[in-house]
């Protein structure tokens, strides 16, 4: 809805596109009160929206000033309605979605900037509930939201994207927030589950609206939303009954989203066109891997190592080596794989990651050294960032325990 | 059965979104129950805190508001009980009183 009426608006007018549709809302909430929800909330509120953008432009005389796009239109009461209505069609809407999209992700703004300002204006979010996703100060996100604000506001319009050398130019910036911003999800130090799903179905929400744009549809733009769904299919038994975290190798997997599971395998195989081989289309298909496999034993752990392999060599990053090293001892044995821990690049970036320390401990655990595994445990304790995450390093604990 | 008209007067507005979600999830269910106990003839509509008041002979307009923000009508609803106690009685469950309001309670005026 912000996106449709910065669109009218013009950026440096989003304070005022917000104050539309925060009283659009609280107009909805008091009709509702006495009538009932009506069938289609959304529907409504978007008619109400309307309905305010278009007495906002008739009480500023300076219409053209506050609405660059409608132009003269917005001069004249005939029309000034079909020209806002226009803007408020389905197919507009979504447009205006990805316009947005594209804005946030300007290059003057730092990766997590861009990330912060989609989950606050695509995707609703309060400031407070921007700090909880990203576990940051809300004084620092509501900064960083504003400074974002600034800049984009020095822009009149929407980011552009008929034209599709715009789209393309800035495709790789907006695939990498949306990646970011499901990780956020996914693997992200956020307590509260019901955040961490919804941020996921977000992310492949606005993944599919850049793929049905014909410019956005590439295989990369693919294969992310293969590795979103891929990924999201496994949410539901990350946590056990006890809602106690469990790890990949001892999940139910059972409780995996089959839905979600056939969804990312077809975006998988869409996403085999052209020549070009994405970090997405390799993540992508490690998650398959996974995905596809019935037991933690019955998986293609060499497979898998290759595919790590090829990843590094596209994305550099300890922790996807963490994670190869730890698809070489599912393969190879523990000692193999502790060699390939050590063998880490710039492993002191993964000095406050507390599944870095959890890694060792299994494997020192595995190959019997059950003393240095406890310490390996002690310390993945300490860095945990969540309760979830302190009582599965002190179960881990007490399986040393039981074996020493 | 007899018709009464309450009339919400003076509330405290939300002053946040979500605790505009709140006061209204308390309003409909209780309308829900009301409704349930048949004593619903309209549940009526809430009201612009703004408008136009004309007075006098002269008929003049003058913007509103038309009483002190503590008096003002927020909106309205027609409901239906044996007699005025029981009306009075029904209104005491009106989520209003968490926010500084009150409920005028008339009788309609039978034909």
């Amino acid at each position: 809805m912000i996106s449709v009426l910065t669109r009218i608006f013009g950026f440096h007018n989003l304070a005022l596109a917000e104050d539309v549709v925060q009283d659009a809302f609280c107009q909805a909430l008091e009709v509702w009160k006495f009538r009932g929800l009506p069938e289609n909330p959304s529907a409504w509120l978007m008619a109400c929206a309307q309905r305010k953008a278009i007495d906002v432009l008739r009480r500023e005389r300076t219409a053209r000033e506050f609405a660059p796009e409608l132009g003269r239109l917005a001069e004249s009461e005939w029309t000034l309605v079909p020209a806002v209505e226009q803007r408020f069609a389905p197919h507009t809407i979504q447009d205006d979605l990805l316009r947005m999209m594209f804005s946030c992700c300007d290059p003057r703004l730092k990766e997590e900037a861009q990330v912060a300002l989609i989950l606050h204006i695509l995707c609703g979010l309060s400031v407070g509930e921007v700090a909880g996703a990203l576990v940051a100060g809300h004084a620092a996100v509501e900064k960083r939201i504003g400074r974002a604000k600034q800049v984009l506001a020095g822009a009149r319009g929407l980011y552009e994207i008929a034209d599709e050398r715009q789209v393309t130019a800035r495709l790789p910036a907006v695939q990498r927030a949306l990646y970011l911003l499901f990780n956020e999800g996914y693997h992200g130090a956020s307590t509260q589950d019901v955040i961490r799903g919804e941020l996921c179905r977000d992310a492949i929400r606005l993944a599919r609206l850049l793929q049905e744009h014909p410019a956005g549809d590439t295989p990369a733009t693919r294969a992310l939303i293969a590795l979103m769904c891929l990924h999201a299919a496994r949410l539901p038994s990350r946590l056990d009954a006890e809602g106690e975290l469990r790890s990949l190798l001892d999940q139910d997997r059972s409780r995996w989203d089959r839905a979600l599971l056939a969804e990312g395998q077809h975006w998988l195989e869409r996403s085999a066109t052209g020549a070009e081989l994405s970090d997405y289309h390799l993540e992508a298909a490690i998650a398959w891997m996974h995905g596809s496999a019935r037991s933690a034993e019955a998986t293609d752990w060499p497979r898998i190592v290759a595919l790590y392999d090829q990843l590094l060599a596209v994305r550099p990053s300890p922790v996807v080596a963490l994670n190869r090293a730890i698809a070489v001892a599912q393969a190879e044995g523990p000692e193999r794989g502790l060699a390939a821990i050590r063998a880490i690049d710039r492993v002191e970036k993964l000095e406050r990651y507390p599944f870095y320390p959890a890694a060792l401990a299994e494997l020192e655990l595995r190959r019997g050294h059950t003393d240095v595994a406890r310490e390996h445990f002690e310390r993945a304790k300490s860095l945990a960032r969540n309760p979830s995450e302190r009582r599965f390093f002190e179960q881990r604990l007490e399986a040393c325990g039981a074996s020493g | 059965m007899s018709q009464y008209l309450f009339l919400y007067r003076g509330a405290q507005r939300p002053t946040s979104p979500t605790e505009a979600q709140q006061v209204m999830q308390k309003w409909m269910t209780w309308f829900e129950e009301l409704g349930k106990r048949g004593h619903i003839k309209d549940p009526g509509q809430p009201l612009e805190p703004t408008g136009k008041v004309v007075k006098g002979r002269q008929k003049s307009v003058t913007d509103g508001p038309f009483a002190e923000a503590k008096d003002l009508v927020g909106g309205y609803t027609i409901v239906e009980a044996t007699d005025i106690a029981e009306a009075a009685e029904i209104s005491k469950g009106c989520p209003i009183f968490e926010r500084d309001g009150f409920v005028e309670v008339r009788p309609v005026m039978k034909m």
